[in-house]
């Protein structure tokens, strides 16, 4: 099962709205998030290799998250979720709601993006292997199954360089980077995904409450750089450093 | 000083000597009194002539040493173009003039900054100027052409310097007058978009300026990092939109020219309508930088709508990208921004050269592969459309596979497949480049002919602006060679010519193409354009040697 969330494109510049509620989303272009995107290319070439049976891509919030779903199903998963919800949901939310799904669906690796690129929260693939009590190789950048011995050797990629796990399904694993370039949604496939199904639940059936612990309080832009300063000669820089910057 | 006299003598007796033994000559009109021969050449009057020539190389500032430029990758015939001599050369008073109104900073005599200058972005063509001005304003530009004009200097207006046919180099010594500090944006218009600037600004500064704006540039191209607004209208560039907002002659709506006596004329209207006399503007839009330097510009730009959607698709033969087409047009109609189309050369060399690139179709080799962009207001709506479009060409095999791109980033790598071509083909040795009209039916029978002509000495590779009927032709091979280059002209002239396309679609003459003008051109047509050009440049010295030819202008 793999999570997908639909957030602003990465390449476009971000507004903040006026009143300072949050960043401007209307009539602006969204996709999949690209480190969800890396971790359904993930689950395609698993099921592609042999050692996974059925691809299910899952996606939460209000109707225009079909769209990213459709996306999902013309890379080539075999069918959808959607569960609809108000758009606001924080990571503990999708969490609970993650754990009801997979009782229902039982997928034996829960694949995830380590991190959502409108929020930055980089929590959800770790509190739900909370909640499942699973073991969760996060930041991957490699990761190599075992069929017999039902084990997943993931490479994650840490400040300090790379560590290897080896984790025992079923498992959770939040994809970084470098973990794959993901394929483009081609024709024909384009064409199969029309007629796959996308599933519609609501967070009531899966039984999570849409009560949250965090408020958003303001939402602001980093403040401007300012722009930099050509100065003609060494003593200007000494004086400078001195009566401005006061570091020497 | 004398043994540099010897040298000079020597280099001219050498050139003198292969100039000779050229069979076929052009019959250029020389001033020096110097007329090629066909043939042998009695001694006597050789070296009569030789001695005369000689004794003119002393008068010669001694960089000017060769009185003859020999095209280095030119067609044996006709390119041999001699350096006017009724042009001066500069002297020390003309260096503290350009000194006293520009101040010393912009009067550039460095030997680094003139080699760049001196070369065209291809390294194919090499002036020798000595001098390069950059004005910051039209009252520091019009003082130095009017002195220019009175001295009978040459100049080349020069923008980025990214030109594909030699026109923004000097063939000569010409003085390069550069436009790059004149590149501020006067004005914005967020009602009707239009937006002044000056012609010195690069076009993708432009395109961001216009981004935060909500506002696009009507033309985009490969070269818009660097490639200045002024430059593109003096070439009137067309580049990958055209097929949706048309040319620069319909976008542009008006300029202020300096001409060649230093006169400024003021043409910057911001009115979408005005028929008040003869449309001046229209004339300097595409000439080259021959009748005028462009200092400002005025140009409607198209609102940025927010839905842009793209796929890249394979067909099997070209009769398909054709039907494709035809199709697009209906289906897509006012949505369709964009209709490029390359070769399986073409796609070979840039998976092979370019490091970024991979192949959105890798499960099978395509003969052509064709680049649709939708440009609309409602994402939804121009997804559905375009998706609707191509499962219905795919399901009637007009189309083999395609991909279509699910985000910006996706967008851009589609893009940088075809944008990258150009780069692609320089790493792979020597390029000859022809930029064709020609009828949709007949542009892709060129490619074939010229590949059977040239078997397997070198590769050719199609790609180019279907939407527009033009053809990007290049041969690739591992080196410049003057028997492929035999092969190639003037056979795709000619073909051109037959089918009534044009030889230079966007483009433009410069000097690799400016003997060629008849091939497209009637001489009547041809002879009006020169005596324009005698009235708007009496003295010639606005970019000599370029666009018509020669024996026209002197």
């Amino acid at each position: 099962m793999v999570a997908i969330k639909r957030v602003v494109d990465y390449a476009v510049k971000i507004r903040i709205k006026s009143d300072k509620s949050g960043v401007e989303t209307t009539n602006v272009k969204m996709s999949m998030n690209p480190f969800c995107e890396i971790g359904l290319e993930e689950a395609l070439r698993m099921k592609e290799g042999g050692f996974a049976s059925e691809v299910i891509a899952v996606s939460m919030g209000g109707g225009q998250c079909v769209e990213t779903l459709r996306t999902s199903l013309a890379m080539g998963a075999d069918r959808a979720i959607h569960v609809d919800a108000p758009s606001a949901l924080y990571p503990l939310t999708v969490a609970k709601a993650l754990k009801a799904l997979v009782h229902l669906e039982n997928p034996g690796l829960l694949i995830l993006g380590k991190q959502a690129i409108d929020d930055d929260c980089n929590q959800t693939g770790q509190m739900v292997a909370g909640l499942l009590n699973w073991p969760q190789g996060t930041f991957a950048s490699k990761v190599v199954l075992d069929k017999e011995k039902k084990t997943a050797t993931v490479d994650r990629e840490v400040d300090g360089g790379l560590e290897t796990l080896c984790l025992d399904l079923p498992a959770v694993i939040t994809t970084d980077l470098r973990l794959n370039q993901p394929r483009y949604a081609t024709l024909p496939n384009i064409m199969k995904a029309k007629s796959k199904p996308i599933k519609k639940m609501s967070l009531e059936e899966l039984k999570v409450e849409v009560r949250s612990d965090l408020e958003v309080v303001q939402v602001t832009a980093p403040p401007v750089r300012k722009a930099g300063v050509i100065l003609s000669s060494v003593d200007e820089l000494v004086d400078k450093l001195k009566n401005e910057a006061h570091v020497i | 000083m004398q043994n540099r006299m010897a040298a000079a003598a020597k280099k001219l007796l050498h050139q003198r000597r292969s100039i000779l033994n050229f069979s076929q000559i052009n019959r250029s009109s020389s001033t020096s009194g110097f007329t090629h021969h066909c043939g042998h050449v009695p001694l006597k009057q050789f070296l009569a002539s030789y001695r005369w020539d000689l004794w003119r190389s002393c008068l010669i500032h001694m960089q000017n040493m060769s009185a003859v430029h020999h095209r280095k990758f030119g067609s044996v015939a006709s390119t041999i173009v001699q350096r006017n001599p009724m042009f001066s050369t500069i002297n020390d008073d003309d260096l503290i003039y350009f000194e006293k109104i520009l101040g010393m900073k912009r009067v550039i005599q460095d030997h680094e900054e003139l080699k760049t200058a001196n070369t065209d972005w291809m390294h194919k063509y090499k002036g020798s100027s000595k001098l390069m001005l950059q004005p910051e304003n039209t009252a520091e530009l019009s003082q130095i052409l009017e002195y220019c004009n009175s001295r009978r200097l040459a100049v080349v207006p020069q923008g980025g310097n990214t030109g594909l046919v030699g026109g923004s180099v000097p063939v000569y010594d010409e003085i390069i007058i550069n436009t790059r500090r004149m590149n501020s944006i006067i004005s914005f218009d967020k009602v009707s978009g239009v937006l002044v600037c000056e012609a010195g600004c690069i076009l993708e500064n432009l395109i961001s300026f216009l981004d935060k704006e909500g506002f696009i540039m009507p033309l985009d191209l490969g070269a818009k990092g660097s490639c200045q607004i002024g430059g593109n209208i003096s070439t009137n560039a067309g580049g990958l939109r055209l097929v949706r907002y048309g040319s620069l002659h319909g976008t542009v709506l008006g300029l202020e020219v300096v001409l060649a006596n230093g006169s400024v004329i003021e043409m910057l209207g911001t009115l979408r309508k005005d028929n008040t006399g003869y449309d001046l503007k229209h004339l300097f839009i595409g000439s080259e930088g021959s009748l005028g330097i462009v200092t400002k510009v005025s140009i409607l730009t198209p609102p940025k709508l927010s839905s842009v959607n793209i796929a890249f698709l394979a067909c099997q033969d070209y009769i398909s990208c054709q039907k494709l087409l035809f199709q697009a047009k209906r289906k897509l109609g006012e949505i369709l921004s964009a209709f490029e189309f390359l070769d399986a050369q073409a796609m070979n060399l840039v998976l092979h050269h370019l490091d970024s690139v991979r192949n959105p179709l890798p499960s099978s080799i395509y003969n052509f592969y064709i680049l649709i962009e939708t440009t609309g207001s409602n994402e939804s709506n121009d997804k559905e459309k375009l998706e609707a479009f191509l499962l219905h060409a795919m399901e009637s095999g007009l189309v083999s596979d395609g991909a279509l791109a699910q985000d910006f980033s996706q967008a851009s790598s589609f893009w940088h497949i075809r944008e990258g071509i150009p780069e692609a083909l320089m790493k792979a040795g020597a390029v000859y480049k022809y930029d064709l009209s020609l009828p949709v039916e007949k542009m892709y029978d060129l490619v074939e002919d010229m590949r059977i002509r040239l078997g397997g000495a070198a590769n050719v590779v199609g790609y180019g602006h279907l939407g527009d009927g033009n053809l990007h032709l290049n041969v690739s091979a591992p080196q410049y060679d003057d028997a492929i280059l035999a092969q190639i002209e003037p056979f795709v002239y000619e073909w051109t010519s037959r089918h009534r396309g044009s030889i230079s679609a966007e483009h433009g003459l410069g000097l690799m193409k400016a003997e060629k003008i008849y091939y497209s051109k009637s001489s009547e047509t041809v002879q009006l354009m020169a005596s324009i050009k005698k009235l708007l440049d009496p003295n010639g010295i606005m970019n000599p040697y370029k666009v018509i030819p020669s024996s026209l202008v002197s």
